[in-house]
């Protein structure tokens, strides 16, 4: 029997090592990469295969949903990334938990030049002295509604409230979103951490939801452009698509006032390969590239000299792409709550979901 | 020839050790501590706030209806496809098992699209004139995505056991003057219990801990216990959290099947 309970461990044993051993091998098959995690559908693919011809490193290409579903696994290191388009205020996260490279700007020259003076600026909120992030789009969170559906100009976050719209309601599933959303109809700050501020959004988003048809994604442009729902919260970059689509659509930034954001380019600090990375970043901001990119995910760019190259001047005027920001003042960017606000945040966000 | 069987088995030892009792002692180890590693029962705990309590509550009551639903349905499909004998049953089976063949998520997100307001089954029910159908993100839509998902599972574990049950033993019955009635509740049913409980729990425990099916058909407003879990780990980087709530979910399923083998035993006493 003793013998019998060697043999197996002994074949346990064998087969761990053959498995790690073999896990081993996978990783090292090509050195020339560099591993980029974005959000989806957020460049436009021909890019990828050019920057892959003009510097012969190959781009391992995965997606996110979220700034939530992202930051756990690449502070875990489940995998191994080189370069991540994060937003604003997870940046900062980033920078304060210690996870990301200084950034050469030596090596960056097409971002130094094409970049306008006013995105820098911004981003000093959530990184300080432009040290880490390389701004690659910004936007601004507003209201897309289909004109044959509503009887009334829409105007006001409220209207998300509005018992004649039942069933006709998408709201962003992520809690900064959500919460962003009510909190500008009473008039709080987007990054409040007030107890009391919080549990009355907390009650608003409770009382709307049985108005809400769901809580979405990416899937509020299809549903939006199918005309599966009538008023929904979505990012400025997608409805310019979806006005492509279907030009039933229009896109508001309610009076209240909304979150404006900025998504920029970051290499992490373990980052195996971050020479290659660095190249990446700069390539995306020279301005044919990001011309292109902008006119495949027409999400507003940052970049002055693709912004000039925008041949129509409808776009290029396009007050849902480049809108006058001056026009506004209660405008807000996220900022990094602290772990203790983040969870409490969650925590609500878990009591309107399940209520 | 005991130790060349003991070896067969290694792989699947291995198997085990590094796919089952790691992961659980990890599950364990992130449940009973907080993030600075100390012992704590708070993640335990956290199931009786309001909004984990009441998403086990919803967990448990739509897995509950789903079960009997599955139940009902299956069983006398299970029992016509006994009692036939030949080539027809497999073909009906094979169609039974078909649906399997395409991938999990397709299915469900093929009803979503068949439930949607525009969708397929409404445009079908506006052109005949009648109501429309408004189940997508209701709890309804979610039991019927788990009724449709988890109903082979029932199936195939009945056909087994009512397949099983020797004939001879049912005639002997209506020789002695049972009516047809009598002889399904004192001998069919009876004989068939090995096989409802293994189709219980092959529909409980998947429904229990779903969290796709909430997610695509609920529109993400029916929160269950497996999306609690789900987000904990991947939005809220909360491992503790989520690992404690599993433990609370693995308690539920432990007394499930406690539960079960105990109802086994008293029937196969009987």
């Amino acid at each position: 029997m003793v013998t019998d309970l060697k043999k197996i461990w002994c074949v346990i044993i064998i087969s761990l090592v053959i498995l790690i051993t073999a896990g081993c091998g996978a990783g090292e098959e090509n050195d020339n990469v560099v591993i980029v995690y974005n959000w989806g559908e957020y460049i436009d693919p021909d890019m990828l295969d050019l920057f892959e011809e003009e510097t012969g490193i190959h781009v391992i290409y995965d997606e996110f949903e979220t700034n939530e579903t992202m930051y756990p696994r690449v502070e875990a290191g489940a995998a191994e990334y080189d370069v991540v388009c994060p937003s604003d205020y997870m940046i900062s996260k980033m920078i304060q938990n210690d996870l990301l490279l200084e950034l050469d700007f030596e090596k960056l020259p097409n971002a130094r030049q094409n970049i306008g003076a006013q995105y820098w600026q911004q981003s000093e909120g959530f990184d300080p002295g432009n040290r880490y992030s390389v701004p690659y789009c910004w936007g601004t969170v507003g209201i897309l509604y289909n004109r044959t559906m509503v009887d009334e100009p829409i105007t006001s976050w409220k209207q998300l409230w509005d018992e004649k719209y039942r069933d006709e309601i998408l709201m962003q599933d992520s809690v900064r979103d959500a919460f962003m959303v009510a909190e500008k109809i009473y008039g709080y700050s987007m990054n409040t951490l007030d107890e009391k501020e919080l549990l009355t959004v907390r009650d608003a988003l409770i009382d709307q939801k049985p108005l809400v048809q769901a809580y979405v994604i990416d899937q509020v442009r299809d549903k939006m452009i199918g005309g599966e729902a009538a008023i929904g919260v979505i990012y400025s970059g997608e409805a310019i698509y979806t006005q492509y689509e279907n030009s039933d659509l229009e896109y508001v930034i309610p009076e209240e006032g909304t979150n404006v954001w900025i998504d920029s380019w970051v290499i992490l600090k373990n980052a195996p390969h971050q020479e290659n990375a660095i190249k990446f970043i700069d390539f995306m901001c020279r301005s044919d590239v990001a011309l292109k990119n902008f006119e495949y995910i027409t999400y507003s760019t940052p970049n002055e000299a693709a912004k000039a190259l925008i041949e129509d001047e409808e776009i290029k005027n396009s007050p849902v792409a480049f809108p006058d920001l001056t026009r506004y003042d209660n405008l807000e960017t996220y900022i990094y709550l602290g772990e203790e606000g983040d969870m409490l945040y969650n925590e609500l966000w878990k009591e309107v979901k399940s209520y | 020839m005991k130790s060349k069987k003991h070896l067969l088995a290694a792989p699947y030892a291995a198997w085990a050790v590094i796919f089952i009792v790691v992961p659980l002692c990890m599950i364990l180890y992130y449940g009973l501590t907080d993030k600075s590693g100390a012992f704590t029962l708070k993640n335990i705990l956290a199931i009786a706030t309001p909004g984990h309590a009441r998403a086990l509550w919803r967990s448990i009551l739509l897995s509950l209806i789903s079960t009997v639903l599955c139940f009902l349905l299956a069983y006398p499909l299970a029992m016509i496809l006994a009692e036939k004998k030949g080539n027809s049953h497999g073909f009906i089976i094979l169609i039974f098992i078909l649906p399997m063949w395409m991938n999990f998520l397709l299915r469900t997100l093929a009803w979503q699209t068949l439930l949607e307001k525009t969708g397929v089954i409404n445009g079908i029910l506006a052109f005949l004139g009648l109501p429309a159908l408004r189940i997508i993100n209701t709890s309804y839509a979610i039991v019927l995505g788990m009724v449709y998902n988890f109903l082979p599972f029932m199936v195939l574990p009945l056909y087994n056991a009512l397949s099983k049950i020797d004939e001879n033993v049912i005639h002997a019955a209506e020789d002695l003057g049972a009516n047809r009635i009598q002889t399904f509740f004192h001998i069919i049913l009876p004989l068939s219990v090995p096989g409802i409980i293994s189709g219980v729990t092959m529909v409980f425990v998947p429904a229990l801990t779903t969290f796709v099916i909430s997610t695509l058909l609920g529109g993400s407003k029916v929160l269950l216990i497996g999306n609690v879990i789900e987000q904990e780990f991947t939005q809220a980087s909360n491992w503790h959290l989520g690992s404690g709530l599993s433990i609370v979910l693995m308690i539920f399923i432990l007394i499930n099947m406690v539960l079960t083998a105990l109802f086994e035993k008293d029937e196969s006493g009987t």
